[in-house]
Order: structure tokens, then sequence, then C-alpha cells
């Protein structure tokens, strides 16, 4: 059906789909595995969602550009999101997004040139008694200062270039 | 002091269904199924005075009465945890710690109303609340807890979880219904409300985490002991308030309803940090009004805060040290909001960020007396003009910055600068 997802994920997004009310319930959950397959949701990848859930690609690609956290054009292996909202903003989210710049040496919204690190913000991480908070992939980073981001950062890369 | 929903909270540490049992869960749904009629419930729920925990403080009690119980065929019961308010994050703590006490909660709520099956919108990015749960309603099922025949009577609840992708809107009720459906979580109109038509268009009840947790806790202990749990003579129960910003201790903390503003700074969050000065306050999240020092004697509580014209919220504290510009910071708030605007009404999409054109000029030092009138009248052209309340609670900020700063905000046009900036 595609080279996006293996035939194996298919038949259990499937399997997914036929148990639900309504298979579109479900479109968060395709965009997402798509995404994870991919690292982000190209056209190609909402008309296989599209297809998989029965729907058009615009009524794909219309919940697909709602949301901050599925990725509509190429990103690095690994997104980083930082927390811009009040709490963070208290307790120096502007110190952490200027120091990721510097360090990664990109402006908001672009992606390292060895293809690691897409920084952009967020909203609120639902971390604000740890502020500032910080999210890359699917891990949480809180009480940041600019030795831990460092270090973050080191560990994170090594991840990704193994 | 009384902690029913935190009572099992230890750092790092999740419990499962064999603690939570040793420690009385559960036994809220056996009295319920074995001894009480769901109307019986229903009584109890709304003479506790509980008010729903997801920020607008309606009686639980009084929205439940809506829901047509008796209706033939497919009922809802929705539980909201997308919890997106900066500021917020005391539904998180509560998954985190002790996930059994919502599916308890909704359970016994489902019962109640006569509803068969529920659904959990949860927050994309809360993996830990996701695993939990699913974990919790796992061991639930096998246990006999959750499914047919919940503890060998005749009624059953199927509970299912669904993840969102991070959208502020998708907390707002109607526009999480259509999220849930998987369609673009724009806002529906109202009525018909989602009690009569709600979602797949059947009759639904929607309620935030924590005020369905505090369900089983109610059944335990009677409505009057859970009312008179309350600092306060109209309120009731405990409250989870978050302690955010500048604070020596910030975290989230479970305490009486109605404990004083003061309290709540000095004791539990540890006072100002760095030795500084308190200067203001959000007292429950992104979208509630500020509060200053001259209010630390009003208790945390729906009406009282009302009365000095502000809200309770989500009990999200947010505490602003003497070195904070109001300006600035009600021009961050009001980015977040022109953010998540999700587009569909003119006053809030065009409005919003025309509120933070002019805060960012005035803020720069290039704002001009006609600026703040201008922020004035933006108040009145979008305040009670959207299409739902996202851009109401957007202005809360603003009002109050309006309200207790407005000297503040002229200094920045006097003087041509931020007042506060250190140079
Ligand atoms: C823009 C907006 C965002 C909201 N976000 C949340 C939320 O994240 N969680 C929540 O429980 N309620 C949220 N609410 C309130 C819900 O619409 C609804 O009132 C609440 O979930 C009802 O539950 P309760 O009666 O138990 O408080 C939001 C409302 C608005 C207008
Ligand atoms: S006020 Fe209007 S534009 Fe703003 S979130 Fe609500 S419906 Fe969308
Ligand atoms: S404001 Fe940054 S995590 Fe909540």
């Amino acid at each position: 059906m595609s080279e996006l997802l293996s035939p194996e994920e298919i038949t259990e997004l499937k399997r997914q789909i036929a148990a639900v009310h309504e298979p579109r319930e479900l479109i968060v959950e395709v965009l997402q595995a798509v995404q994870k397959q991919n690292g982000w949701v190209s056209d190609a990848g909402i008309e296989l969602a599209a297809e998989l859930l029965g729907l058009s690609p615009l009524q794909v690609d219309e919940v697909a550009t709602f949301y901050d956290k599925i990725y509509r054009s190429p990103v690095g292996s690994k997104v980083i999101h930082v927390c811009d909202s009040i709490c963070c903003w208290t307790r120096g989210a502007e110190m952490v997004y200027g120091h990721l710049q510097q360090a990664l040496d990109i402006a908001p919204g672009e992606t390292t040139s060895d293809g690691i690190f897409t920084l952009l913000p967020t909203c609120c991480l639902g971390a604000c008694g740890n502020a500032p908070s910080m999210r890359i992939g699917d891990r949480l980073y809180s009480s940041l200062t600019i030795e831990r981001i460092d270090a973050i950062l080191d560990e994170e890369r090594q991840e990704a270039l193994k | 002091m009384s902690q029913l929903l935190f009572k099992n909270r230890r750092p790092d540490h999740t419990v499962l269904l064999d603690e939570y049992r040793q420690n009385g869960g559960y036994q809220g749904l056996e009295k319920a199924l074995r001894e009480m009629q769901p109307a019986q419930i229903r009584d109890e729920v709304k003479a506790s005075g509980l008010r729903g925990r997801g920020g607008a403080g309606f009686s639980t009690g009084l929205k439940w009465s809506f829901f047509p119980f008796d209706a033939e065929g497919d009922k809802y019961l929705v539980c909201n945890g997308d919890e997106m308010e900066p500021g917020t994050f005391k539904d998180r703590q509560l998954l985190e710690a002790d996930p059994h006490q919502l599916v308890e909660g909704m359970a016994l709520s489902a019962y109640a109303l006569n509803i068969n099956t529920g659904y959990i919108f949860l927050r994309y990015a809360y993996n830990q609340c996701y695993t939990n749960l699913l974990q919790a309603i796992a061991d639930a099922k096998q246990a006999g807890l959750l499914g047919r025949n919940i503890l060998g009577s005749e009624f059953s609840f199927e509970l299912h979880v669904h993840r969102s992708a991070g959208r502020y809107i998708c907390g707002e009720e109607t526009a999480l219904l259509n999220g849930l459906e998987g369609k673009r979580p724009n806002p529906r109109s109202k009525p018909p409300f989602p009690a009569i038509k709600g979602l797949f268009a059947k009759p639904t009840v929607l309620n935030n985490i924590e005020t369905l947790a505090n369900i089983p806790h109610i059944i335990n202990g009677g409505a009057q002991w859970f009312s008179d749990l309350a600092l306060t003579e109209e309120g009731a129960g405990t409250k989870l308030y978050g302690l955010a910003g500048h604070l020596n201790n910030p975290g989230c903390v479970e305490l009486p309803m109605g404990i004083t503003l003061g309290e709540l700074v000095e004791e539990h969050g540890g006072g100002v940090w760095l030795g500084r000065k308190f200067k203001a306050c959000l007292p429950g999240g992104a979208s509630t009004p500020y509060l200053t020092a001259d209010h630390f004697d009003v208790a945390m509580d729906y009406n009282p805060l009302e009365a000095v014209k502000t809200r309770l919220g989500t009990g999200g504290l947010v505490v602003f040290d003497d070195q904070t510009c109001m300006v600035a910071a009600t021009l961050n708030l009001m980015r977040f909001f022109a953010r998540e605007s999700c587009g569909w009404c003119t006053p809030c999409r065009d409005g919003l960020p025309m509120v933070c054109w002019v805060l960012e000029k005035i803020e720069s030092g290039q704002g001009t007396v006609d600026d703040v009138t201008m922020l004035k009248e933006l108040l009145g052209h979008i305040n009670g003009r959207s299409f739902c309340a996202l851009a109401l609670g957007a202005m809360g900020p603003v009002d109050g910055l309006l309200r207790l700063f407005e000297e503040e905000v002229l200094d920045h046009v006097k003087k041509g600068r931020c007042p506060l900036q250190k140079s």
C-alpha cells in the first residue's frame, strides 16, 4: 500500500480503526504513526492516512495542520520544543531559547546542518512547577540551566548519531 | 490537613491497583453498586457543593441534573484532560501519582448518569499519564472493576483513552468533542449543549480530571463531610493548587478550598524568590485577571475571587516579583492566546494580535496615551463578542493590567521606555 508504513503497521492500524466507533476518531494516531516512521507527514502521508480512514486528503489535512505537534514540513531527527509560556518566562525561558539558538547556530524554525535538531517554540508543557522546560522528541526536560542544556544537547546528539 | 487526591502521592511513584485498593480505593464504587441508586449518587454530588475544576467552576451536580439520563441509546461521559492553560499542571500530577482515582471516579459517575461508554481526552505530550491510564484501565478491567457487569452488578462501563496533538482550544468542551471525533477542533455553536447533543451527536457529560477524581471521595465520606473540608462557608472540598513563577518552592499542593492567597504564597510557596517582594499574581492560570499583595487576605475559592474581579480558574497560581514589568508579562500571555486562537471568529483571530501589537508598542517605549485608550477600547470590542470563551479568557490579564497597573502602563508612555528595564 505504501512505503511510508510497513505492512505490519498498516495491518495494526486497520485493526485499531475497525475497533473504534468511527474510523476518523483515530486520525491523530494514524498521523502520529506516519510521523514516527518518517519524521514528518508529507502529502503522501496525508493521502495514506486518508485512505486508511476513509476520508478525503483535505479532511485529513485540515486536522493535520491544526495541531502543532504534527509536522507538515521536514524536521530534524529530534525536534526541540521550548516552552515560552508565562511560568517558564518568569524563570528564564528567553535565556533558554537564546542559548539554544546560539549553541545550535540556528534560528527558530530551522534545522541544524547535520539534520539532527529542529528548534520550535511551544505553549506550556504542563511542567510549570519546574520551569523553565523544554521537550526533545518524547522527553521532557525541566529546571533548565545553561550547563544542563549543553549536557542535554550532547547526550541527545550522541543518541541521534548512534 | 486533609489529603484526598494526593493522599497516596509520593515522589517518582505511581500507585497501582493493589496499593490503591489497600488504601481504600474502589470502596466508593463498591458501595455505590451494592447500596445506592443512581439518583442517590447524583443527590450526594449535588449536596456536596462540588464545582467543576476545569476552569469555569460550574456546579457539578447542577450540570449533571441537565443530563437526560433516562434517554434510550448511547450516552457518553467524557473526561477533559487537555490541560494546556499555562500555569496549570495539576491534572498531570494527579494522573502521574494515582491514576485509579480517575478510573473509579468515571465508573461511579457513569453509574450515576446511566452511561456505558467513557472517553478520556488526553494531551499527547502527557506520555507518563497515558501509560499510567492504560495500565490502570487494564488492571481495573482484569479485577472486574470496569467492563461488563462490574463487580457482578448489572452495570457495564467501557473506558477509552483518546490522545490529542496539542492545541489549547481542544480544552474548550465543544472543540474537544470535534477533536475526539477526528474533526478539526473548532468550537461548536451552543445550544444545543453537549448534555443534549454532544459526542457523536449523543447526550454527553464533560468533566475535568480533578472533578471526576473527587467523586469517589464524596461517595465514601458523604456530601456534608466533603463540603466541610473547605475553609469558606459556601466552598466545598479540597483543591489542587499549582504554585509557579517567582516562588521559592514551586510545585503542586492539595489544600482545603479557600485557603488565603497570602498563606498559599508565604507558607506553601515558600515566599517570593531571591528575597524580593510580591508584586502580582495570576490566581488561577493564564486567563485570570491579576491580584496584588493587597489581596493576600482573599480566600482562594470561586466566589471570593469573583468578588475581587478575578477567577479561581484552574487554581494555578503564577507569582510575579517586584522586578517584573506587568506590560511585558501581559504581552507574554497575549502572545500565547493569539497563537492559540483557532481562527474561527474575527474578534479573537484579529483582535488578539492587535492587542499584542499595542502592548509591544507600549513595552518598547513607542506607545502614546492613545494606545492606552485603544487597549481599553479593544477590551470592550473583544469581551463578550467572540464565538467561544478563549478570547474572553485572553482579555482577563489585560483587564487586570488596566485596572491595577494603569500607572505603570502610562509610565512607559511618559518615559518612552520600560520603567523597569535595567539599562
Ligand atoms: C479555551 C478553553 C480551554 C479550556 N481548557 C480546559 C482544559 O484543558 N481542561 C479542562 O478540564 N477544562 C478546560 N476548559 C473548560 C471546559 O470547556 C469545561 O468547562 C470543563 O472541562 C468542564 O469540566 P468541569 O465542569 O469538571 O470543570 C477550557 C475552556 C476554554 C474556553
Ligand atoms: S474565540 Fe473564536 S477564534 Fe478564538 S478560539 Fe474561540 S472560536 Fe476560535
Ligand atoms: S509555562 Fe512552561 S511548562 Fe507551563
